[in-house]
């Protein structure tokens, strides 16, 4: 629980100020941190009213995600090395995305549903709260049991760790936590600028998750399996390679693809954050075309 | 700025939505829909307004601006002395609203959980929620809902529980768009019981739309109607009914087929086999013309029907010229309700 709320910290609700007048920004921005932690309280207590069910739905999710992965395990009982790449530097590509992610569809997973609510009109209830609209909407429906996503992540990735061959120095060590917490930031600020694009078209959940839940697939490969023009508009155009390929491939002392220089390897926390300003804006502008056009 | 005499101040205020429409293969014809064309009005700190008017007349989008939701296209529109478009967070902790179509609590959780969260995120402190919402429980009876996920709450036990948790945190306006829609006579009453008593002894300013006049007959001392994005009316209730000439409708059972009955209070606007239906003014009482009908007829069964609003409007345009006849479609769509038929004891 600790580490999701950090990840809040960095991304959350922020975005949702949508009140350019007086309050100010930080004011808005603490606010909206409490309602969102009052929410996901609220959600959790709900949760663990039938502790049965909830234990059932995360081992389901658990497993459901496991089975991801042992498609890759079989995948390497016929051949040794997947685009040149042994089965634990695999894992640890696909466990530091997969944790990245959970992360994100832990604490962000609701914000694909603005579609629904802008068409059945239950957005306005949210505009009637003394509380930015994006940290209520991000706590909505907070589901525990997503932790089955994360911790079978966890698992994939630690035993990629432990696997790969590595001359592991501090700076490398750093990156792991470093890449997999900028990841999750990235993909969070993909999902509120999915979200906000749904302010103008209304169906474009489908657009989004190719985004989110497409793009975390493409990570769990190495970029070489891959031509290198979608290798190239994955790296320039959605900024997700660096979620995971750019600092992996440094941890493991592997060449970049389309010879990019190796100082990229540091670069996410800053792609973070000025994903993280993009999203922002674009919440910004989609809500307040939603305010001048009505729904 | 506290202090000012009018707790919502609206003035000159426009809502035009762009509607795109397809027009041919690919070609989209953009056309501007003027929801709300120019309206201004003042309500009085610890006044009950009526705002009425037929589907798509801009009332809901009228409402929406009020709250912050909608930013209007011109004018200018002060609650509380607040900018809502500007301060939309700020002015949220000093109003209540309640949507009739759609619920604000939180569809899946019970209702006590919406009120929880209501109490911290408003930060509401301990002892006034504790009264307020004790109070809420027992004149809206509550008391055996607050377990029950909202979901499976019908629709008037819902819009109980959506108009307490509206009034929690003491808001000084409540806006309520359609409350008594769909819901039975008993729920009606109860809940138009409560509002008088708030606005009383809270002194809380109440705006409300609704399409039933009994509403407004009940609650509101000042009507104001909206049609095609303009003011219409504004004035009492009776007033509304003298200047739309309006009727009412008394329906009669007789005990048997009779031809049309005749009397110099009402007009027999309409027979089918023993049941007949006669008019008479909407300001009139209906006890002299019952008294005077039980006497020279064989009467069995007896309702009044409250003028219809769409049908006091069009009353009202048949004296007034029409307003430029380009403005059709609905940019709020309100659902079509039935008039009330109420009942008339001693029938």
């Amino acid at each position: 629980m600790a580490e999701p709320l950090s990840d809040q910290v960095e991304e959350g609700p922020g975005p949702a100020r949508t009140d350019e007048g007086p309050e100010s920004a930080v004011r808005a921005l603490r606010n909206g941190l409490r309602v969102y932690g009052l929410i996901v309280a609220m959600w959790v207590r709900s949760t663990m009213t039938y502790r049965a069910s909830f234990l059932m739905t995360t081992l389901a999710g658990f497993t459901v995600t496991a089975l991801d992965f042992i498609a890759i395990l079989l995948m390497f009982s016929h051949v040794d090395a997947l685009g040149g790449y042994s089965l634990g530097e695999i894992a640890f590509l696909y466990g530091a995305v997969g944790t990245a992610f959970g992360l994100t569809d832990l604490t962000m997973g609701s914000v694909d549903r603005l579609g629904r609510r802008i068409r059945d009109g239950t957005l306005d209830a949210l505009l009637v709260r003394p509380a930015p609209v994006l940290a209520q909407f991000a706590a909505d429906r907070f589901a525990l049991r997503r932790l089955g996503r994360i911790t079978q992540g966890l698992l994939v990735l630690t035993y990629g760790l432990v696997t790969v061959d590595v001359d592991w120095t501090p700076l490398k060590a750093l990156m792991v936590p470093m890449m997999v917490l900028s990841g999750s930031v990235i993909f969070a600020a993909v999902f509120v600028a999915g979200a906000a694009f749904q302010f103008w078209a209304q169906d474009a959940a489908e657009v989004q998750s190719s985004f989110t839940y497409g793009g975390s697939t493409l990570l769990q490969y190495p970029p070489t399996v891959f031509a290198e023009d979608l290798v190239r508009g994955v790296t320039f155009i959605v900024p997700l390679a660096f979620v995971n390929w750019l600092p992996a491939l440094y941890v493991l002392g592997r060449p970049y693809p389309l010879d990019l220089p190796q100082q990229l390897a540091f670069a996410p926390p800053l792609v973070a954050a000025v994903c993280c300003w993009a999203a922002a804006l674009a919440w910004r502008a989609g809500l307040r075309s939603y305010r001048s056009t009505g729904s | 700025m506290a202090d000012t005499a009018d707790m919502i101040e609206v003035d000159g205020v426009e809502k035009v939505f762009t509607v795109r429409r397809r027009a041919g293969l690919l070609r989209r014809e953009k056309r501007e829909v003027r929801a709300v064309d120019g309206i201004s009005f003042r309500v009085a700190r610890g006044e009950m307004v009526g705002y009425i008017g037929p589907n798509g007349a801009g009332k809901s989008t009228t409402i929406k601006m009020l709250t912050g939701i909608l930013t209007p296209s011109g004018g200018r529109v002060r609650v509380a002395g607040i900018d809502p478009a500007r301060e939309r967070t700020r002015l949220a902790r000093r109003i209540g609203v309640v949507f009739g179509q759609r619920t604000t609590l939180w569809w899946d959780l019970p209702l006590k959980d919406s009120y929880r969260l209501a109490h911290r995120m408003y930060r509401i402190p301990d002892r006034r929620f504790r009264e307020n919402l004790d109070r809420c429980v027992e004149l809206l009876d509550l008391a055996e809902l607050l377990d029950v996920p909202v979901r499976q709450l019908s629709l008037g036990q819902r819009m109980r529980g959506d108009i307490a948790a509206a009034l929690l945190h003491d808001p000084e306006v409540l806006y309520l768009d359609e409350p008594t829609i769909g819901l039975d006579v008993i729920s009606k009453a109860k809940v138009r019981g409560f509002l008088r008593r708030l606005n009383e002894e809270n002194g809380t300013t109440v705006l409300l739309t609704t399409h039933d006049l009994t509403d407004i007959e009940q609650l509101c001392g000042r009507v104001m109607v909206i049609d095609h994005g303009r003011l219409m009316y504004e004035g009492s209730l009776d007033g509304l009914h003298e200047a739309g000439g309006s009727e009412r409708t008394l329906v009669v059972d007789l005990e048997r087929e009779l031809p049309p009955m005749v009397t110099e209070l009402a007009r027999t606007v309409r027979v089918e086999g023993p049941r007949q239906w006669l008019a008479f003014p909407a300001a009139q009482s209906a006890a002299p013309l019952v008294a005077a009908l039980a006497e020279r007829y064989p009467v069995a069964d007896l309702s009044v029907r409250e003028p219809e609003i769409e049908t006091v409007i069009a009353k009202m345009y048949a004296e007034r010229p029409a307003p430029a006849p380009d403005q059709e479609s609905d940019p709020d769509p309100d659902p079509d309700p039935d008039p009330d038929p109420v009942p008339v004891s001693g029938g």
